[in-house]
């Protein structure tokens, strides 16, 4: 614990990283840019929403609590969204999807009381979901576009046989949600035994009983597994309609 | 594409000939409304397309790729897709026997079958929903020499005997001169005329032929 809160383990485990970027330019893989901007970046990330939750703890208002939240779906939505180019006005599918998630899992949770209403609770929770959210949002977005463009043969033909956008471009679909979902299924499947899940290592080395933790990491685990499946589903929804027209066309491929 | 007027008759089959880039694939997308036209109006039956709902459209008017695009997993099922998607009964053997294929293949992978037999497949698919006309957009360009003619002689016979109207894109004179009974010219998305066989290949439409096959 002692070790945990000095300013000198950042400083030491950074030491580490610097382990990586020494390996990367002797090796010339590349990698030490990113590396440094992971570093710097993530630095005054956390080192900034440390101080907005803070402050909003501060203000027990459940209202900042909500615009915190919504900020993230939107920053995330816009994360995801660029990934997406070839998906147009995939911002709106991202940010549909990922809100309703958000709003869906977060409610559940408070309907059946499992966490209290509260921004201790609210915050984090809402971070994992938004964030987890947009990583399967952007997976499904891009795969969708790549197959589609990959695929307008098969979609034509299909289409030409009477099919609507829906059926012709429900294979398509299909694939790029279980490709996007496979992640967090498999780390489901494995949890426990391949890796121990980070809320439940924060609370272990927090002190906490393990018993406990992993009652909180149960919750998270579902909650996760049905709000990424959600936004997933949604974000396929919501946009696989761009590419078609109301009249069951497919769209001409963007240009380059 | 611009100023294209052409008539495809009833129970006919028409070839639409033309450089490449001459509209000729677009133009069979706009007859069953896989693309819009921007103006003008296509005419089924003296009714205009515009007005139909495209699905219904699209089952009223067939269509065979350059590929045979199937789905499915098993040959009965990649024949039925379009009659299944209608909910229309079909019998998949017999329309395997049309399109000359065996009923035996019904139970097999339509991957096992050789590129020739996955487009008369193709065909058969095309038949499921009893369309008055089938496009068909380079149906041969794939295949090989011996797939080609036995294609070729399928078109012919569904014509014959169903009276099937057939618009088929080419870019083979020589086949065009063995299957079409009309031939429409496009050229730079504009119509280069239209013709008889006869009219194209020996008299009038001989100065059209001429600059098609001098450009493919």
């Amino acid at each position: 614990m002692e070790g945990l809160q000095t300013v000198g383990s950042g400083l030491l485990t950074l030491g580490l990283v610097a382990v990586a970027v020494a390996l990367s330019l002797y090796q010339r893989l590349d990698l030490e840019k990113d590396i440094g901007v992971a570093v710097v970046r993530s630095f005054v990330q956390l080192a900034a929403i440390g101080y907005v939750i803070d402050y909003v703890f501060g203000l027990e208002s459940l209202g900042a609590v909500v615009l915190l939240l919504a900020g993230m779906v939107v920053f995330a939505a816009w994360t995801s969204a660029r990934r997406a180019k070839g998906v147009p006005r995939s911002f709106y599918a991202a940010a549909g999807a990922i809100g309703v998630a958000a709003v869906a899992t977060l409610g559940i949770l408070l309907l059946l009381q499992i966490v209290p209403p509260t921004a201790r609770y609210l915050i984090p929770l809402g971070g994992m979901v938004i964030g987890n959210s947009m990583n399967t949002a952007s997976l499904t977005l891009t795969r969708l576009s790549d197959d589609v463009a990959e695929q307008r043969p098969k979609v034509e033909a299909a289409l030409a046989l009477g099919a609507t956008s829906r059926q012709a471009v429900s294979p398509i679909l299909r694939t790029a949600l279980q490709h996007a979902l496979i992640p967090l299924i498999d780390a489901t499947k494995t949890t426990g035994i391949i890796f121990l899940p980070g809320a439940m290592v924060g609370m272990i080395i927090a002190g906490a009983d393990p018993l406990e933790a992993v009652r909180l990491q149960i919750v998270v685990l579902y909650m996760l597994l049905g709000s990424v499946s959600i936004a997933a589903i949604l974000v396929g929804l919501l946009s696989y309609r761009s590419f078609f027209t109301a009249r069951h066309q497919l769209r001409p491929a963007p240009l380059e | 594409m611009k100023g294209v007027d052409a008539e495809m008759p009833g129970g006919a089959i028409t070839a639409v000939v033309g450089p490449s880039g001459a509209g000729k694939s677009t133009l069979l997308r706009a007859i069953n409304r896989l693309v819009e036209p921007t103006a003008g109006e296509i005419y089924l039956d003296g009714e205009p397309t515009s007005r139909m709902d495209p699905l219904k459209l699209r089952r009223r008017v067939g269509m065979v790729f350059q590929l045979p695009a199937l789905f499915g997993a098993t040959v009965e099922e990649a024949t039925l897709y379009g009659a299944r998607l209608a909910e229309r009964e079909a019998d998949a053997g017999r329309l395997l026997e049309m399109a000359g294929l065996e009923a035996s293949f019904l139970g097999r992978a339509p991957q096992a079958l050789s590129v020739g037999e996955q487009q008369r497949l193709s065909i058969a698919r095309a038949l499921a929903l009893e369309p008055q006309a089938l496009l068909m957009d380079e149906p041969t360009s794939a295949l090989d020499e011996a797939a080609r003619r036995r294609v070729e002689g399928l078109i012919r016979e569904l014509n014959a005997s169903l009276g099937l109207t057939i618009v088929v894109v080419s870019h083979h004179l020589d086949q065009v001169a063995r299957i079409a009974d009309r031939v429409v010219v496009l050229a730079g998305g504009r119509s280069g005329g239209e013709w008889g066989r006869e009219e194209f290949f020996s008299g009038p439409g001989e100065a059209a032929r001429r600059h098609i096959s001098g450009r493919s």
